[in-house]
């Protein structure tokens, strides 16, 4: 039996994994787009806060997922759910590329821009959502699709706390020493992360379009 | 700040004494004192790090004196609303500073539009603008990535212009054109100005520039004012630093029809 056999004869449970997974990297992305953005565009405004900002989210980045959900245990409310847990788990390694990237997006705004913008009267408010942030959009946007990505893979792990996902095909098999069943959880996760990449890259180029500065 | 405030002794802006740092140390601009009159065009000559474009941005409050006082209409700029302020001052850079997601129309009525302006009015200026400036109201819809350079920078003009402020600030604003739309920009400038009669501040290193475009010049050295003179006086001084200048630039051109016999 292969493992489109196996997909098909099991459609509805791979269906349900998938979704779940899609929850889970769905809500984490979309809590980490809620905190990173404001975040980044925090630091733009108070550079003291810079360097503790960017780097406790490059911390979390380095801390291996597994060892992040057994940190997260012991939390009260968080830890009695494993997909509590690992929404959060996810939120946390999103939160870096979305930082990241709203910061380097609005400070890549030609200053010549804020300058002039700034000199004709702009209040700060009206150059951040007038300006800044339009300029800007393709590079977050470019966070937000490296966040998602990296989400899809990570959320495999989740599966290993009892979360779900289509991790629980991945944990099975390794531990039934059996391919298809790895695969079978593998190969929807791969699709999942193409399909993120493509659909947001998409978005990213649209919207980005018209943040090309003109040339001199 | 409206457009029709009394003429208090003839004064636009007035430098007093001002200083401005960075930081502790050297000054960008030392006790600089100046005067611009209303309708004037004073040109701000120097070489690049003379503190012409600081003394520029200190007209807007971009940056505040850290010794002395600008006073613009009559009052210190630390005593203004800064945004009140810049409203108030038409402000052209070099490459325009358009924004790049925004229409020429959208660029233009900036300052309209952040005023609330109703939108009937904002579209009948920008329209009458474009004309100003001499561009075409086919361009209205474009991006400023689909304009010349020399268009863009008469988008910048007309952006500076929108809501009639009584003072423009223009930092180098053809620096980055070639001569032949130079000539022609300066050109229609003067012409502008003839009929506008703005106070202008106009910053610039090209001495043919200073001297074609300026009612005044004022020559800035190492953040210090070295002389403020007109053209004709200019062309003429004794000064060893306007001579080291004006050395620099050779021959000259005739400047503006009011050179004596140099």
């Amino acid at each position: 039996m292969n493992v489109f056999q196996f997909i098909s004869q099991n459609r509805t449970e791979v269906l349900e994994l998938t979704l779940e997974h899609l929850w889970m990297v769905g809500i984490s992305t979309l809590l980490a787009v809620i905190v990173g953005i404001p975040l980044g565009i925090l630091i733009t405004r108070r550079p003291a806060f810079n360097k503790p900002v960017l780097g406790s989210a490059n911390i979390i980045q380095t801390v291996p997922s597994l060892a992040l959900f057994g940190f997260l245990l012991p939390v009260p409310w968080i830890g009695a759910r494993a997909e509590r847990l690992a929404i959060l788990a996810l939120t946390l390694y999103a939160l870096l590329p979305l930082i990241r990237n709203t910061y380097a997006g609005i400070k890549g705004v030609d200053s010549s821009v804020i300058e002039a913008g700034r000199g004709m009267g702009m209040t700060d408010r009206q150059l951040l959502l007038q300006v800044e942030l339009p300029l800007a959009l393709g590079v977050i946007i470019a966070g937000i699709r490296v966040a998602a990505v990296i989400s899809v893979g990570l959320a495999t792990i989740a599966a290993a706390i009892g979360a779900g996902g289509l991790g629980e095909y991945i944990f099975r098999g390794l531990a039934m020493v059996n391919n298809q069943l790895i695969l079978a959880g593998a190969v929807p996760a791969a699709a999942l992360a193409l399909l993120c990449d493509v659909s947001l890259g998409w978005l990213e180029k649209r919207l980005g379009t018209k943040a090309v500065v003109p040339q001199s | 700040m409206s457009a029709d405030l009394p003429a208090k002794n003839g004064l636009a802006i007035e430098f007093r004494n001002v200083s401005y740092s960075f930081a502790e140390g050297s000054d960008l601009i030392s006790h600089l004192n100046l005067q611009v009159q209303r309708s004037e065009t004073l040109v701000l000559l120097g070489r690049s790090g003379s503190g012409k474009t600081t003394t520029l941005k200190l007209i807007n409050a971009l940056a505040s004196p850290t010794a002395g006082e600008v006073v613009v209409e009559g009052r210190p700029t630390s005593q203004w609303d800064p945004i009140r302020l810049r409203r108030g001052i038409g402000y052209v850079i070099q490459d325009a500073g358009l924004f790049p997601h925004f229409t020429v129309e959208r660029n233009i009525a900036l300052v309209p539009t952040i005023e609330n302006w109703p939108a009937d009015r904002v579209r009948e200026r920008v329209m009458e603008l474009l004309q100003v400036v001499g561009l075409d109201a086919s361009l209205a819809a474009r991006y400023p990535r689909e304009l010349s350079g020399g268009q863009r920078q008469r988008v910048g003009v007309a952006r500076a212009l929108a809501a009639d402020p009584p003072i423009l600030l223009m930092d180098e604003p053809f620096g980055a054109l070639d001569p032949i739309t130079r000539a022609e920009l300066q050109r229609e400038f003067l012409a502008l100005q003839r009929r506008l009669e703005k106070t202008v501040v106009f910053v610039t290193h090209d001495l043919r520039e200073a001297l074609l475009l300026g009612s005044r010049i004022a020559l800035m050295e190492a953040g210090k004012l070295v002389a403020a003179l007109q053209p004709d006086e200019f062309v003429r001084s004794t000064d060893p630093m306007v001579k080291q200048y004006l050395d620099a630039f050779g021959e000259l051109p005739t400047t503006n029809g009011k050179r004596g016999c140099a």
